[in-house]
């Protein structure tokens, strides 16, 4: 037989298999590719490979950072004309309804852990300290960006007067509203900064909002702003202020609800 | 491979082809950050739509949220007959179900901004979406700054991508896109170069969208807003940078599909061996019979 004859008994020639077979790898490649993003994303290593990224984010934007830049303030017309609420917008406890009804004139804000002189503050005392207003951008992860003016104390002010003890690394922040639903207090809303942005100068405890009492929805009668990290950084309903040395001990060990459920502790990006 | 090595006469119906010569193409450089920048941008795709579903709007201005005039949004809308999609751009309306602001997951229409099959992973999880973005994003701008720095180092943009006046003149330029029109691509020594609307297109890629998608991005990080506020002057607030981060990447898809048709039109192998191998086919005319 004709070896030339091999190559049209079989209707292709070496060449043209060949393409057929790496067009056939490639098809095959790419259904395996789509089939494959979803077993991929859903692996514990590739996930932890992923998140080896947020420590290059971190550690850029803190040497950018370390002369602590101001985020961008705005004026009175740039604010947007409806903030839309997220997150909760009402706490379900009845602690919470019973301040609420006496115009929180019993909250009290504890502030403790690694601190010299643990401090029970009452919402007159707050504003008797030193005061800023600041007109900034809210950025939601999601994508979504809204312009309010805040008004409250300054976080430094209170953790100077309490006093912060060695060993110190952390402000962690605990809340009245329990975004998970849950029966106990494990659902409930916590969030967790370092002391670089804990003394940041527009890091404030905020209790009023585009020129009012800060509203419910926002989080009354305390939140926290910190201007240079995403929105679910900030957190509302803010009862309690704990220092610490470590967020690991806390809830999913993340250093936040959201944190939790796969956010990332650094929220600058 | 060449013809010539072909056994005579067993493909008699074949047209004798000119001979072939195998030149040098493609640079290691060029090679290799290509090949991460696909798999970066393919990843950064699908992960920037799973982000994107978070809030299917777009918004120019400083702020921009759900009450504010978006210029753009993916609506999902549910009626009597389940959901619907409609997708608002400016004035227009148009109805997208199926494919945008509705489609099928596991048969059955479901809300969702851009499609499953378009999004990494297919499933909404803006977390998990992240993670993947901004690992992806960190390897596309540091395999970016690799190809700026060692392009100007080789001389690859002032010797393989910078136009000579002569071929920015208009009747080239004609001619030029008269010849991709009719699919007349290039041959022998004229193929040894890209052509005028190759470098004009690869210039604008990868000096304009590419750092345009960097910067852009970079503009949506409030940290980095406070490091840098000149982002939020150049391009006029976070909501309107996530706006022109979303159109440059429509525009990259474009580019990429435009990109993926000449392959296939003008050889795809040997196209696909000269950004592997970086050897390129080109027929000497010298030698044609």
């Amino acid at each position: 037989m004709n070896p030339n004859m091999k190559f049209r008994s079989g209707a292709l020639t070496p060449f043209q298999s060949r393409r057929r077979w790496l067009a056939a790898l490639a098809a095959g490649a790419g259904s395996m590719a789509l089939a494959g993003c979803d077993r991929a994303a859903g692996d514990a290593r590739i996930d932890a490979t992923l998140r080896s990224a947020e420590k290059l984010t971190l550690g850029s934007q803190r040497l950018l950072l370390d002369h602590q830049p101001l985020a961008r303030e705005y004026g009175e017309r740039d604010l947007s004309p409806v903030f839309r609420v997220n997150g909760s917008s009402m706490p379900a406890s009845k602690e919470y309804a019973r301040l609420l009804q006496g115009g929180f004139v019993d909250f009290r804000l504890q502030v403790d852990g690694l601190v010299q002189r643990p401090q029970s503050l009452s919402l007159a005392q707050l504003k008797a300290m030193k005061t800023r207003s600041q007109i900034t951008r809210h950025d939601c992860v999601e994508g979504w960006s809204a312009i309010g003016k805040w008004q409250g104390v300054p976080l430094s002010q209170v953790l100077d007067l309490a006093g912060l003890k060695p060993g110190a690394r952390y402000v962690i922040f605990h809340c009245a509203d329990n975004l998970g639903e849950t029966a106990d207090d494990s659902g409930l809303y916590y969030e967790s900064i370092d002391l670089l942005d804990a003394y940041h100068p527009q890091t404030i405890l905020a209790y009023g909002m585009n020129g009012r009492d800060l509203p419910v929805a926002h989080g009354a009668p305390l939140r926290l702003r910190i201007e240079r990290q995403l929105g679910y950084k900030q957190a509302k309903y803010v009862t309690r202020i704990e220092v610490a040395d470590a967020y690991a001990h806390l809830n999913g060990g993340k250093g936040g609800f959201w944190e939790d459920r796969g956010y990332e502790w650094y929220a600058g990006i | 491979m060449t013809t010539a090595r072909m056994p005579s006469g067993a493909l008699p119906h074949t047209a004798p082809a000119a001979p072939r010569q195998l030149v040098p193409r493609h640079s290691v450089l060029v090679r290799v950050t290509h090949w991460v920048n696909v798999l970066a941008f393919s990843l950064l795709l699908m992960s920037g739509a799973q982000i994107f579903n978070a809030h299917p709007r777009l918004y120019w201005g400083q702020y921009g949220a759900d009450n504010d005039h978006a210029w753009l949004s993916v609506d999902s809308l549910h009626g009597a007959g389940g959901w619907r999609g409609v997708v608002h751009l400016g004035p227009l309306t148009v109805e997208t179900t199926g494919l945008l602001g509705a489609s099928r997951v596991n048969g059955a229409l479901v809300p969702r901004g851009l499609p499953a099959w378009l999004t990494i992973p297919s499933y909404q999880d803006l977390a998990a979406g992240r993670h993947w973005h901004l690992f992806f994003a960190w390897l596309f701008a540091l395999n970016g700054a690799v190809y700026l720095v060692g392009g100007a180092l080789q001389r690859h943009f002032r010797r393989d991508l910078l136009p000579s006046l002569a071929e920015l003149a208009p009747a080239h330029l004609v001619q030029e896109v008269v010849d991709h029109a009719r699919l007349h691509f290039p041959k022998g020594e004229a193929a040894r170069r890209y052509n005028v609307l190759q470098k004009l297109t690869y210039l604008g890629v990868a000096f304009v969208l590419l750092p345009l998608m960097v910067l852009t991005g970079l503009t949506m990080s409030p940290g980095l807003d406070s490091a840098f506020p000149i982002l939020l002057d150049v391009f006029g607030g976070r909501p309107s940078a996530r706006s022109l981060h979303f159109i440059c990447a429509a525009l990259l898809v474009a580019f990429v599909v435009v990109h993926l048709a000449m392959v296939l039109l003008s050889g795809v192998w040997n196209n696909l061996r000269s950004m592997i191998t970086g050897r390129y086919a080109i027929e000497t005319e010298g030698a044609r019979p």
